[in-house]
């Protein structure tokens, strides 16, 4: 298990980063950033990149930073940069909440988020997480930059949209009211493995009724994705036992649950109807201890 | 020997608890595993291997590897095997019961049977350069048909694993004794299960590996190998490579757990061995964690088919059924895996009339031999799941039936109607079993576990608690030896053909030298799995070195000690039972000033030339081999008790609490002891939770990564009480019986026992293991749509076999 | 494509000359270019974690960061822990405990909790619990090692007088 040759390249800033990548792009030059998920797909020679652009010395994308109503995390912004609010409010707390749900200790250390995205696991947390919350994707080429909603972004099972001489500078989540509750249920076998359906749910209550609900499953199907119908369900409603078990019986009903031999379809599509229950308790719950 | 069987708590014990000899040079990274050799020009091998489970090998072209950068050598069996006596392996104990006669080959030749099967080897300057040619071997496969179950593998129309053979029976035998037609003609409760067991891989988390070298000068050869089994290996070694035995030595450094498959001798040893001769250069191999799953031994699936008979009262009348176990692609070990199983069975309860038939088939898949219980487990399983169930249908509880069929202390010890796999017979040594598990009940407030249920329930929790009673035959004979020798520098000296990979070996030995020699075991240096420190030699498995080798270390020590009293006699002119030892010197009780060192002794028993030795009838030196033959086995056992909870909606399992009573005999260190036992109860959960080896229809490996397989991990233990008794076994002059497997033997009964209790509400009945979250969900399911009695996934009706039908077959056509 | 790139690896405070391949695995350069093998490498797919180091003060896996990847970064093994014969608490924790029988992951262990407590000097039982779970071990069903960080964060509390979550 050790991986193929490649080039190797480390530029400084970002500039250097993107003329390097344009110019390996048509030979497989990939972003390296924490490598979690790309160095084992390496080691066990399901990806072969022929040239590796290591972003770690770029100090432009360090950091994660508040800019008009959105949390801007830049490209190195690592797992663990989330184990305490990385901005105060419920965004921050939740961000925290999903980031000890990822891998392990020592994963998180090098692990990014960006590169999660990037990388575009069904299991990803953080792809449902900025899709759920209606992140952008900030994406960069020597000619440009653009800004790719989250959910047009991851296109299928490690695919995504961005070019080959494209690389994702941050991700900008917007930040919701300082009032609005979340709730985030994953289930896995073990913790830390990968998810096998997970819900995160967001909504702000007006006196004691939903508003701006936002409902996503990941770990389900090809892609994690916003339930529109389930969301317009909640929307008006209070969060009673029986609004939570028909919003779950609905979810489950919608979806196109991934199949894999230890995971039959019919399990998978009850357990995003588990995660729906237990994720919007979690939501209710979390606006009770306040 | 006096039999105690008194409770004593867990963390009081007469002595202090000796620090482990190993925990220093572990610690601190320099002690040495084999990847830790760094020979001067060491090469490194990766192996090409088959991507099918079945296929000829037409032709294999190597030419565009061997140009790769850095390669030295590519070598496929044509090319070694004129360097070889056979291209098959003998590595299997024999049977009578064998129809089929498959060892595994060198390299495979013209036909490869399991996904992973080693086709040619590529040498190269590092495993990067070696890994990068293996990729550029082309080998023109055939596919053909694929044995991908054991239950069809028996079937007239199956296709065969091996295209020389015509079936699958690798061989078919039977446990038999009192009447089982009376039994279940006469009993009042009768009733037939069938269960599917999944065990999956050892993981020690070092892979295997191996380096060899070879002295020109000499023409010896040195094979450094991650092993349970020095000396078994060699043999092998020798006898392919045509050797004597004065050219091979094998040593196992320090080794990274073993767990089971490491006792088996691999077609890569062979391989590294051969290479390093003909490159003239050290060779080494080191398994990835990829190539572990896919090419280290495993055992994987059992199907039981069983009755059980009894009287109202639960008094057992007679069992009977068959066993129908996958064997893999070849024959690396033996029998003993089924073999175990059956033995294991009716082993903790009398059971006056008992027939098992067992049938070993093979299949595409890599061979099975022992993991850590070795078949014991799955024994163990099917027996308790019997009684739970006897238990619900006579509405006894599942303690009292158990109770009321449990040897008992006062049968001791109490002789079998079975026979090992030597013809020796089964004598339980020692031990209460029936204090075992009332203790095991204390302990756990068995009695007010159904409040506590209930009111869980009443929270909408689901919790369960289950009972499982164990006896594990430890101490394969014959023997172990091992020398003791104080040399002339004062030091004591231990060598033995044990073969330490995690359980304290070196300690345990010092440990027992130093109650003769006196002085701290620390100071003893312990050379254990090293064939030129001990010509013969067995290793570590079936829970057996502190049994077999700690005989002979206890005997060696008490004769070096005979020895050094009576040459310190003769020399301070003391009676030998005035005298005292310390671990440094031998001195007059009550005259501690008169005294000799461990160095003057060692030199005055040396002698001088021309002078008499000083004692003209004990022979020269300090020493003493010996190796105490010991052909019964000791029986340990215990009692665990689980409690779980449900989580009904995901089928999740969370093993709430968890205790084990152990009896096995006297504890020379009672915190290894707890050590082994803890190592084992993870292992065993494991096995009823989490380990999977999967495979496809096509015998295909899924699941490869331990992303995929999974390994218990710190979150998932629950807490853990032990407990312990000690019966000590009056078949060794130290008491002492195995302890290295026992924790994972109950472990999975109990907690199968546990969830069907939590899930008592919905009638689910629990019949294998693993019981995986998605297995449960679905059987809590569809649990209340079905009769009690129906099938349960994973079932299995043995069919009607004419043993008689499956035919003596070779792979060499003999 | 197989070039080699020379750099300098600072390890345990002392500096390696190196010329390694860019696809060569910092476990794979710190054992057999460093002649520092007490990292043990168990799977090479980020997953087992024996290999784990301290790279900046922060526990990773050796097996999924390149050597090249650690240049002008600090690097702590195994082999930095004890002062001569003198072993480092959390060593002398896993000795008295029985925290380890056959010892091939007991240096990834070492090295995950020396980071952690590090970084979290008085973790909850929940949260050693958590951080553990990173880490695989085979032989010892974790109640040791976990006996073994309750013994180290009791006495470096005891010695700092910091108490979070008594």
């Amino acid at each position: 298990m050790k991986p193929a040759p490649f080039t190797y390249h480390r530029p400084g800033n970002l500039e250097e980063a993107l003329d390097i990548l344009s110019q390996v792009a048509h030979e497989d030059g990939r972003i390296l950033a924490g490598g979690q998920s790309l160095v084992p797909m390496m080691a066990l020679r399901l990806a072969f990149p022929a040239h590796l652009v290591d972003i770690n010395d770029i100090p432009s994308l360090q950091g994660i930073e508040v800019e008009q109503q959105s949390l801007v995390i830049r490209a190195l912004a690592r797992h663990a940069h989330f184990h305490q609010p990385a901005v105060s409010g419920p965004l921050g707390s939740m961000l925290a909440t999903v980031a000890h749900s990822i891998a392990h200790y020592p994963i998180r250390q090098r692990g990014t988020f960006c590169g999660s995205l990037a990388h575009a696991d069904p299991a990803s947390e953080w792809c449902l997480t900025a899709v759920t919350l209606g992140g952008s994707v900030m994406a960069q080429n020597r000619n440009g930059s653009r800004e790719i909603p989250a959910g047009t972004f991851i296109q299928g099972p490690m695919t995504t949209a961005l070019e080959a001489d494209e690389m994702i500078t941050a991700v900008r989540l917007p930040i919701p009211d300082a009032d609005s509750r979340f709730g985030f249920y994953e289930f896995n076998r073990r913790a830390g493995d990968f998810a096998l359906a997970m819900c995160q749910v967001m909504f702000t209550p007006e006196e004691d009724r939903m508003t701006g609900v936002r409902l996503g499953i990941g770990g389900a199907e090809e892609v994690p994705r916003r339930l529109g119908e389930v969301e317009e369900m909640l929307t008006g409603q209070r969060l009673t036992e029986k609004v939570i078990l028909s919003a779950a019986e609905r979810a489950a009903s919608m979806i196109t649950p991934l199949e894999d031999i230890q995971t039959p379809v019919e399990y998978r599509r009850h357990l995003v109807g588990t995660s729906v229950r237990r994720a919007l308790k979690a939501a209710r719950d979390s606006g009770n201890e306040r | 020997m006096p039999q105690s069987s008194q409770e004593t708590p867990n963390n009081s014990y007469p002595g202090a608890p000796v620090r482990r000899l190993e925990d220093y040079g572990l610690l601190t990274g320099s002690a040495h595993f084999v990847d830790d050799l760094q020979l001067p020009g060491t090469l490194c091998a990766a192996f090409v291997r088959s991507p099918y489970a079945h296929a000829l090998v037409n032709r294999t072209n190597t030419e565009e590897a061997a140009k790769a950068p850095g390669v030295v050598a590519v070598h496929t069996l044509p090319d070694l095997q004129p360097r070889l006596t056979d291209t098959r392996m003998a590595t299997g104990l024999p049977s009578r019961s064998l129809r089929l006669d498959v060892k595994p080959g060198v390299l495979a030749g013209d036909e490869v049977v399991y996904a992973g099967e080693p086709v040619a080897v590529v040498i190269a300057r590092s495993r990067y350069a070696a890994e990068d040619a293996a990729d550029l071997v082309e080998v023109d496969y055939e596919p053909l048909d694929v044995v991908a179950d054991c239950r069809s593998a028996l079937h007239t129309d199956s296709s065969a694993v091996h295209r020389k053979l015509s079936h699958n029976m690798a061989a078919a035998f039977e446990f038999d004794y009192g009447n089982t037609e009376d039994a279940f003609r006469d009993a009042d409760l009768a009733f037939r299960e069938s269960f599917h067991l999944h065990r999956g891989g050892a993981h020690s988390i070092e892979c295997r590996g191996a380096v060899a070298r070879h002295d020109p000068a000499t023409d010896h050869l040195t094979l450094w190998t991650s092993t349970q089994r020095p000396h078994g290996i060699k043999r092998v070694i020798c006898d392919l490579l045509g050797r004597n035995d004065d050219s091979v030595r094998v040593i196992a450094p320090q080794v990274g757990g073993g767990f089971g498959p490491k006792l088996v001798c691999y077609p890569e040893e062979v391989v590294i061995a051969l290479c390093a001769t003909i490159l003239q250069r050290p060779v080494k191999w080191i398994q990835d964690r990829y190539e572990y799953f896919l090419s280290t031994t495993q055992e994987r699936d059992q199907y039981w088919d069983v009755e059980i008979a009894l009287d109202s009262d639960a008094t057992i009348r007679g069992m009977r059924g068959a066993l129908l176990h996958d064997h893999g692609a070849y024959t690396a070990r033996g029998l003993n895996v089924p073999y175990a199983s059956g033995i294991t069975l009716p082993l903790a309860y009398n059971i006056p009339a008992y027939h098992l038939d067992v049938y070993v088939a093979l299949t595409n898949k890599v061979p099975v031999t022992p993991v850590r219980g070795a078949g014991q487990p799955q024994g163990v399983f099917v027996m308790e799941r019997l009684l739970d169930r006897a238990a619900g249908k006579l509405s006894i509880d599942r303690a009292e039936v158990r109770r009321r069929n449990l040897v008992r202390k006062e049968q001791m010890p109490c002789r079998k109607s079975l026979r090992l796999r030597g013809d020796t017979e089964v004598i339980l040594d020692s031990g209460d079993y029936p204090a075992t598990q009332e203790l095991a009940l204390k302990h756990a407030g068995w009695d007010s576990f159904r409040e506590r249920q209930q009111s869980a329930l009443e929270q909408g929790r689901y919790i369960g608690i289950g009972l499982a009673n164990f006896v594990e035959g430890t101490g394969r004979g014959p023997y172990e030896t091992v020398t003791v020798r104080i040399n002339a520098s004062g030091n004591v000296a231990v060598a033995s053909g044990a073969t330490a990979m995690g359980q304290s070996t070196q300690t345990m030995l010092a440990q027992i030298v130093a109650e003769q020699l006196g002085g701290d075991p620390s100071r003893i240096g312990v050379t254990c799995g090293d064939t030129d420190a001990t010509p013969l030699g067995f290793g570590g498995f079936n829970s057996r070195q502190t049994v077999i080798a700690g005989a002979s270390a206890h005997a060696a020590a008490r004769a070096v000690k005979a020895k050094a009293f009576k040459l310190a006699s003769r020399l301070l002119e003391a009676a030998e039972h005035d005298l005292e030892i310390d671990g440094r010197a031998v001195f007059v009780k009550d005259a501690p000033d008169r005294r000799l060192t461990f160095a003057e002794l060692a030199r005055a028993a040396s002698g001088l030339p021309g002078f008499k030795l000083p004692v003209a009838d004990m022979g020269p030196g300090l020493e003493a081999t010996e190796s105490v033959i010991i052909d019964d086995m000791v029986y340990a056992n215990g009692s665990a008790v689980a409690e779980v909870e449900v989580d009904i909606d995901t089928g999740r399992v969370t093993v709430l609490r968890f205790l084990v009573v152990h009896d096995c005999g006297r504890r020379l260190n009672p915190v290894i002891v707890d050590g082994q036992v803890l190592g084992g109860i993870a292992h065993g959960i494991g096995n009823a939770l989490f380990e999977w080896m999967g495979f496809d229809e096509d015998a295909q490996p899924v699941t490869t990564t331990f992303a995929d397989y999974l390994l218990v991990a710190a979150d998932n233990m629950p807490e853990v009480r032990l407990f312990h008794l000690e019966s000590d076994s009056p078949f060794n002059a130290l008491g002492v019986k195995g302890v290295g497997e026992s924790g994972c033997l109950p472990t999975p009964a109990a907690i199968v026992s546990a969830i069907e209790d939590a899930l008592a509400p919905f009638g689910a009945k629990l019949n294998q293991a693993p019981l995986t979250p998605a297995v449960l969900w679905e059987l809590i399911r569809s649990a209340p749509d079905s009769a009690p009695d129906t099938a349960p996934p994973g079932h299995w009706r043995a069919p009607d076999i004419d043993k008689d039908a499956y035919r003596q077959e070779s792979l060499d056509g003999r | 494509m197989s070039d080699k790139i020379p750099f300098t690896l600072n390890v345990n405070s002392r500096e390696y000359q190196v010329s390694v391949e860019a696809r060569q695995t910092l476990a794979d350069v710190i054992r057999e270019e460093c002649g520092l093998t007490g990292t043990r490498v168990g799977c090479e797919h980020g997953v087992c974690g024996s290999c784990t180091i301290i790279v900046d003060g922060a526990p990773v896996r050796a097996c999924l960061m390149f050597a090249v990847q650690a240049e002008g970064k600090e690097v702590r093994t195994i082999e930095g822990m004890a002062d001569g014969e003198e072993l480092h608490s959390v060593q002398r924790a896993f000795s008295d405990n029985h925290g380890l029988q056959c010892g091939f992951c007991t240096p990834g262990f070492i090295m995950l909790i020396t980071a952690a407590l590090e970084q979290n000097p008085a973790p909850t039982d929940e949260e050693i619990r958590e951080m553990l779970s990173a880490n695989l071990c085979r032989c010892t069903g974790y109640q040791n090692i976990f006996n073994a960080v309750k013994q180290y964060v009791g006495e470096s509390t005891e010695t700092t007088g910091a108490h979070k979550n008594d």
